[in-house]
């Protein structure tokens, strides 16, 4: 029995116990609050939480387990990484591939195999669908393909050195050649289209608000275990060395350090969390095709981290909440107006906010103080 | 004296040219008469007497024939009250007189449509095509020619070997040697045969392939198609030397496709090069000074379609130094405005760029709209020079290839032939030590931002000849660019150019036979395999490079 006080001890070891009580509020709201108000009162009351919402809501979920991921391995270790959209669409595919193989049979072509490949003319599946009608198999493999291609990427990549600019620039070549790879029919994962289609999870099916807040809660809890995971990362000596090698990568590895190692561990870890949010995101959006890896989507993921403040974990949620809310406000009222809002937000934010809004409330917080001191 | 001599062989020359003209003027004149009333013939009820009109208009071989004869195998040719002949045509949508060949404001009154039957028809064409081969027009021959070619009715044999003897023009008496050669395939003469054989083989051309690949073929019965077995292998010859010849043209052809590429990617890279060299600065907006600059000289051509018309070829001289201006000036203005203010901040820059090329493509959508729009090739890189038989070099293509030679001749003398290349060299050496030295590092910084951003609105001209313009034009090379900047190193001028031209030829190589997106991801691992190896790129700068 681990006694209270080291419980106590290691918690605050992660994060203030200010961070602990926001995060205790926002825990709640989403996870108790939010499901509350849309499981209880009907839907005629003004408290009632609109189903249409939940999906929205959840996929601004996943969203901040993406910008928490991008925050690791450019707030903490200084790769900014322009690929991180190809991470999250491989998890994407590998949770629609067993979503498509889980209503073989019930297509417009009543076959065994996704209407897709009928439509080509395949008569059997490609050798790399197979196993996919099991979950726990694709759940899993949503987290490791992207970890093992994070590996092989990063293995050559930081074993060579490649840093800085060079190393965005070929992450963002590495996402446009996957993207132009998946569009081709021959690939095997339903080109242009994507999958789609999908009709139920685990037998529930997709369409039921029941499952669509299960899903919505899973996909909260998934961001508070990764944002604790995240905490833990860069809390430990491995997050010291980190943020070292992002402030002085020489000197760390002349003090003996295999600064590759800890880069190539943090960004695989990052792509294994693209591909969680992937897997989360793909059942309540309803459609994964290759779009999602256009390298712009992959900067936009950097401006969310940078709105927010790099290195601060909290920062790169509220970032990806509030401009994901706006994209969606913006582009359905006025929509030639959102490339200049996030044009000119790339712009502000590098020149004159380099440490985003948490920087922002941390230099509010610090002249109050100090006035409250005098 | 000498004076003299020339002044009267002069003045002989000047008589002797006059009695020519007026002895050719009254020759015409007493063909004008028979032809006039050889058309007038073509408007008979009777046809005998239209036959008879046509062997006349074939005997007299005048090409003012032409169309109205034409006019006559589509059903519109017409005969006014008084025998008179008109025909409609197609492209002024007028009646025009089928003799002087003038249009008429209005239409004459009784106008009636000649009759035709399909025997007039039949006889028609080989008289149509005759005076077509007759014609002094070397275009008109050449057109009847690939005409006759297509038709190969064997009933055209001698007409083709008579215009084929007699031709000058080396493209024409081609063309003619290719369509007797279909047409002797069918003869009954084996010698005939085997001499259409040898001229396929040196001209022949995917037409020709159809038709050596029945000839090689089986009846349905399993004999063969030829009898005859000399014949049949010179057939298979053709076949082959067609083919490889065919190979032969796509390869370079691919090649060429490839070093226009490699020209694009060149205007792109060069300015990325420099600048990232010089300030280490990577600009995503590159892309869109391409676009900008492809813009520049959309908006040039409409400037001239509107108020010089009588000018319009000459838009893209006036196109080159405007879009030059115009992204030389958007690039200084980005760089006063927010580079400047975040040098050593790399990735920062890397993402306000990015902003900022949003930003002009949302602009120039909001001005142009979204669509696509077409830039024209002025009517003189229109067409191509006929390198070999069946391979075409598009002017337009060689004219962005010398085009970038000339520029990158241009950036190399500004390096190492002026004060202003000696300072960015100094600078991209050591910024400190220059500005203690003196160089006013910043305005370099200014100017050579500009000069990098105007070199892609050059490569906006020169791209705009090669296809269409839209606003996301810049994003489709900006990552090619930035593969080029990465294999060639930073800098170093003999390393963009080289890896450009690497990067466009490999990627249209390998495109046939691995596919264009194949490709892109093969040259994608090679380059990441590189930059194991030397990871400066190409040309790495000797001595030591800042870690």
């Amino acid at each position: 029995m681990i006694p209270f006080k080291t419980i106590r001890e290691r918690a605050l070891q992660l994060q203030p116990a200010r961070y602990w009580i926001a995060t205790g509020i926002f825990a709640t709201s989403i996870l108790v609050i939010v499901p509350l108000l849309n499981a209880v009162p009907g839907p005629s009351s003004p408290f009632h939480f609109p189903d249409y919402l939940l999906p929205l809501l959840g996929k601004f979920l996943c969203y901040a387990i993406l910008a928490l991921a991008l925050d690791l391995v450019w707030g903490f270790t200084g790769i900014l990484s322009l690929g991180h959209g190809l991470f999250f669409a491989l998890g994407g595919y590998a949770m629609g591939m067993y979503l498509m193989r889980s209503i073989k049979g019930e297509g417009v072509y009543r076959s065994e195999l996704p209407d897709f490949m009928v439509f080509l003319d395949w008569k059997k599946l490609p050798w790399y669908w197979h196993g996919f009608g099991n979950f726990n198999f694709a759940l899993a493999m949503a987290v490791l393909v992207p970890g093992l291609v994070a590996f092989a990427f990063g293995y050559f990549a930081f074993r060579s050195r490649v840093r800085g600019v060079y190393l965005s620039i070929v992450t963002q070549a590495l996402t446009y050649a996957a993207m132009l790879l998946f569009f081709q029919n021959a690939t095997g994962f339903g080109g242009n289209n994507g999958l789609t289609d999908f009709k139920r999870i685990l037998g529930y099916s997709l369409h039921d608000p029941s499952t669509k807040l299960t899903l919505y809660v899973i996909s909260g809890m998934a961001l508070l275990f990764v944002y604790l995971l995240c905490r833990y990362v860069v809390a430990s000596k491995l997050g010291r060395v980190l943020t070292a090698i992002r402030d002085a990568e020489l000197k760390v590895r002349f003090c003996g350090y295999q600064a590759a190692h800890y880069k190539l561990f943090v960004w695989t870890l990052s792509a294994m969390l693209c591909g969680l949010a992937g897997a989360l995101y793909v059942p309540q959006v309803g459609i994964i095709n290759p779009s999602e890896m256009q390298p712009s989507n992959s900067i936009e993921m950097a401006i969310w981290v940078a709105v927010g403040g790099r290195g601060t974990l909290v920062g790169p949620v509220a970032g990806a909440w509030l401009i994901n809310g706006t994209k969606s406000w913006l582009t359905t009222a006025f929509p030639s107006a959102w490339l200049y809002v996030l044009g000119t937000l790339f712009v502000v934010i590098t020149l004159f906010i380099p440490d985003g809004l948490v920087g922002i409330s941390t230099a509010i917080r610090n002249r109050l103080s100090a006035r409250i001191r005098a | 004296m000498r004076v003299q001599v020339l002044a009267r062989v002069f003045g002989l020359a000047v008589v002797i040219a006059a009695s020519f003209v007026v002895m050719a003027r009254s020759a015409r004149a007493g063909d004008a008469g028979a032809l006039e009333q050889a058309l007038r013939g073509l408007g008979s009820n009777d046809a005998d007497t239209v036959e008879a009109s046509m062997a006349k208009l074939a005997e007299l071989s005048d090409p003012a024939a032409i169309p109205a004869l034409e006019a006559l195998a589509d059903d519109r040719l017409r005969v006014g009250a008084g025998g008179a002949i008109y025909f409609e045509d197609r492209v002024k949508q007028k009646l025009v007189d089928a003799f002087t060949g003038v249009a008429l404001a209005q239409e004459p009154p009784d106008l009636k449509p000649v009759e035709m039957n399909n025997a007039l028809r039949r006889a028609v064409f080989p008289i149509l095509a005759q005076l077509k081969l007759h014609s002094p027009d070397a275009d008109v021959r050449l057109a009847a020619a690939e005409e006759l070619s297509k038709r190969e009715s064997t009933s055209a044999g001698p007409l083709l070997r008579a215009a084929r003897d007699k031709e000058k023009n080396r493209k024409v008496k081609e063309a003619l040697a290719l369509a007797l050669a279909r047409v002797d395939l069918h003869s009954e003469d084996r010698s005939r045969r085997l001499e259409a054989l040898v001229t396929l083989r040196t001209l022949g051309d995917s037409d020709a392939k159809s038709d050596l690949a029945k000839l090689t073929s089986n009846n349905d019965d399993g004999t063969y198609a030829e009898g005859d077995d000399e014949v049949r292998k010179a057939a298979v010859a053709a076949l082959g030397a067609i083919e490889s010849r065919e190979r032969f043209i796509g390869f370079f052809g691919n090649v060429v496709h490839g070093i226009s590429l490699a020209s694009v990617l060149l205007f792109a890279a060069l300015g990325l090069a420099i600048t990232f060299g010089l300030m280490g600065v990577i600009n995503m907006a590159h892309g869109e000074m391409l676009m900008l600059g492809a813009y520049a000289t959309y908006t040039v051509q409409v400037f001239f379609e509107k108020h010089l018309p009588g000018h319009l070829s000459l838009y893209l001289i006036a196109a080159v130094p405007l879009a030059f201006a115009v992204t030389m000036s958007v690039g200084i203005v980005l760089e006063r405005l927010v580079i400047r203010h975040l040098y050593g901040r790399q990735l920062e820059t890397l993402l306000a760029t990015w902003g900022i090329s949003l930003a002009l493509i949302q602009t120039v959508r909001f001005i142009y709209g979204a669509q696509n729009v077409a830039v024209a090739n002025p009517s003189w890189l229109a067409g191509g020079a006929e390198v070999a038989h069946g391979w075409v070099l598009p002017y337009s293509r060689i004219a962005v290839v010398g085009f970038v030679i000339v520029v990158s001749l241009g950036v190399w003398a500004l390096f190492w032939r002026t004060s202003l290349g000696v300072k960015v060299r100094a600078v991209t050496q050591n910024r400190n030590m220059a500005a203690c030295l003196g160089i006013p590092t910043a305005r370099v910084d200014m100017w050579i931002f500009g000069l990098g951003s105007g070199i892609a609105g050059l490569g906006g001209v020169a791209l705009s000849q090669l296809g269409n313009v839209g606003p996301e034009l810049g994003q489709a090379y900006i990552i090619d660019s930035f593969m080029v900047v990465v294999l060639g190193g930073v800098g170093r001028l003999a390393g963009t150019v080289s890896a450009a031209l690497g990067l466009g030829i490999i990627n249209k190589l390998i495109e046939p036979f691995a596919g264009a997106v194949l490709g892109k991801i093969a040259i994608l691992l090679l380059i990441i395999l590189f930059i194991q190896r030397r990871p400066e790129g190409l040309f790495a700068a000797k001595g030591r490079v800042e870690a």
